[in-house]
């Protein structure tokens, strides 16, 4: 008899729920592979996409993506590369293309055409759940994986909870596929909840390699006292400080704000905007609309307190090191697509939320399905009845996650970054990381939250130790003790290992050969 | 947060308790779900959305505030989101009709 409550088998086992994690789920599917999707939370309102809304990085022809990706290129620091953003522009083109084949029900423009680059997520995700089923993927909701299961050294499996029957699950798969989402490092904004890292970790437990984490640093406009990070509306925005004086306009929106909240409150009124733009916004973007009616302010006339949250690798670039093309993780079995993964190949050093990172969900998901099912046709009908074993399990308790958000939320330390705060924050989170360590095993939602609490304690690491090791400014990565670019830095770290954290820059050491 | 679920609208159908990605609500025998994880909300309005009877509403405060369920339904702001998307009795609705592509046009490239 199974230890398990739930012991199942499947070719592809794909954990996470978002549209990178349904976009894998379709694709393994459609090769023909035995698919089941496990998600912390419910697939259709589940990660960071979800309650946004959201464009995709879109151009009608390949040879228009072509002159996109060159015309973005060369403000990515460095770090982008022309052929990876031109690949996922046209991947993710065929996806949206395959969705405008189905009841999907996609707006026609002004002139008739239908438009295909904006997905309206809410919608968008509830849709991808029922192609998802109708696949014959076998859902899990609020079953989030805890532990990797890996037999010979491939990954082959995973063990998890059903949070809400309090039940244990184990799935044996021949390939799995990570699209947990990127690390919020505890903040409160639209789609953060779940987004703990925890497929950053249970990757570095099997022994892959991260880059990008240095790029951790993107923080999202609020109104008030709300999550909504909705930025679009804010290129029309005047920011002003308590006095009604405004504030200094150079630089980007983010950049403004920081800057002047580092001296105290700052407004903002959406008073640029030009004429019709406030009813399309109400009308198509309702959710950026809906908390200032509720709280009773006209943006548009008003001016209001706005903050800003910290969207750590969300909407940062960093993540698991993918080989190109086909979220190979190089972990034998192990897959990875989304924001769990690197985005440095596609936005650099600067941000890729939006349209970009939309793109990348629907590329690298459908790469990652495509290769787990293959993967998982080579290895045959065996892995069923091989042992396995777990790669990593590593638990904290979580008041941890309350040191996380100390050292990574606050614009002071994270947003502008010295080597002095790099290094005392590294100090407290270090001493988290062994001092609060669990060493027997917890259960039910206790087992989750000391998984999360390792996850989001690892990932501020990581990001933290690249950090100190990027003696520059480059993008989102601002050293207030180095703010200007270093070429020779012009190249990624990668960063790996849980206790002794190693970082390395393998494309430096090759040059320099 | 979700700061209302109202006895007089809701029909105990649970759906909220399975579409919260925050997992905040808890099922409860002859009864309306429970708020069993108000801290959990990432205050997304999407259990708005799912409630087919709009019976929920969540404030935009990120953090725990006190709300009259009279004033709100006075002010007729239960189901204001879903009405705003277009969305009716917790199925999706309204995206044919999205006007973004517009707003694209105002944006910078």
């Amino acid at each position: 008899m199974s230890a398990f409550d739930l012991d199942l088998a499947a070719d592809v086992l794909v954990i996470g729920g978002g549209p990178a994690a349904t976009w894998a789920a379709l694709e393994a599917a459609k090769a023909g592979a035995r698919v089941a999707l496990v998600d912390k939370g419910y697939v259709g309102t589940s990660g960071a996409a979800a309650p946004s809304g959201v464009g995709t990085w879109w151009a009608p022809t390949h040879d228009a993506r072509r002159a996109a990706a060159e015309a973005r290129v060369p403000r990515c620091f460095g770090l982008a590369d022309v052929e990876s953003v031109v690949r996922t522009l046209d991947e993710a083109d065929a996806g949206l293309r395959e969705l405008s084949a189905t009841e999907y029900p996609f707006p026609d423009d002004d002139a008739g055409q239908r438009y295909i680059p904006n997905l309206r997520t809410a919608d968008y995700l509830h849709y991808m759940r029922r192609f998802v089923l109708r696949a014959g993927v076998r859902i899990l909701d609020h079953s989030p994986a805890l532990e990797l299961l890996a037999s010979d050294g491939v990954v082959s499996g995973a063990t998890g909870i059903d949070r809400q029957r309090d039940l244990t699950w184990r799935i044996r798969a021949a390939a799995v596929v990570l699209a947990t989402g990127g690390c919020s490092f505890g903040e409160r904004f639209l789609g953060a909840t779940g987004l703990t890292g925890d497929g950053l970790l249970m990757a570095v437990e099997a022994g892959a390699t991260l880059s990008g984490m240095e790029f951790s640093a993107q923080y999202g406009i609020a109104p008030f006292d709300t999550t909504s990070d909705k930025g679009l509306v804010y290129f029309f925005a005047t920011f002003t400080r308590e006095d009604g004086t405004p504030v200094d306009h150079t630089g980007d929106r983010q950049t403004i704000v920081a800057r002047a909240l580092l001296d105290g409150p700052v407004y903002g009124q959406l008073d640029q905007a030009p004429p019709g733009f406030e009813a399309d916004v109400r009308k198509g973007q309702p959710n950026i609309i809906l908390p200032f009616d509720r709280a009773g302010i006209d943006p548009f006339r008003q001016r209001f307190p706005v903050r800003l949250r910290c969207e750590g690798t969300v909407r940062g670039t960093g993540g698991i090191r993918l080989a190109d093309g086909d979220g190979a993780t190089g972990v034998p079995g192990l897959y990875a697509a989304g924001d769990v993964a690197s985005r440095e190949a596609l936005t650099g050093a600067i941000s890729g939320g939006g349209g970009p990172n939309s793109a990348w969900s629907i590329a690298s998901g459908r790469w990652a399905g495509r290769a787990a099912a293959s993967f998982a046709r080579a290895v045959g009908e065996t892995h069923g009845s091989r042992a396995a074993s777990s790669l990593g399990s590593r638990a904290l308790d979580p008041a941890a996650a309350r040191v996380v958000k100390d050292e990574l939320l606050p614009i002071e330390r994270n947003f502008f970054r010295t080597e002095q705060t790099l290094t005392d924050s590294l100090t407290r989170l270090d001493a988290a990381w062994s001092g609060l360590r669990l060493d027997r095993p917890a259960r039910g939602l206790a087992a989750l939250r000391a998984r999360e609490a390792a996850a989001l304690t690892a990932t501020a690491r990581w990001s933290y130790r690249a950090a100190l090791w990027r003696t520059e400014s480059r993008g989102m990565h601002r050293r207030l003790d180095a703010p200007a670019l270093d070429r020779a830095l012009e190249h990624s770290l990668d960063v790996s290992e849980l206790d002794t954290i190693r970082v390395a820059a393998p494309r430096a050491e090759a040059l320099a050969s | 947060m979700i700061e209302i679920v109202s006895a007089a609208r809701c029909i105990s159908c649970n759906i909220c308790v399975k579409v919260c990605p925050a997992n905040v609500f808890d099922e409860v025998a002859d009864g309306v779900p429970a708020i069993a994880r108000q801290n959990d909300c990432q205050t997304c309005f999407l259990c708005e959305l799912y409630c087919p009877v709009d019976a929920l509403f969540v404030d935009p405060a990120a953090e725990p505030v006190s709300v009259s369920e009279t004033v709100i339904e006075e002010s007729g702001l239960f189901g204001g989101y879903a009405r705003a998307m277009g969305w009716k009795r917790g199925k999706p609705g309204g995206a044919d009709a999205d006007p973004t592509y517009r707003i694209r046009t105002f944006l910078p490239v």
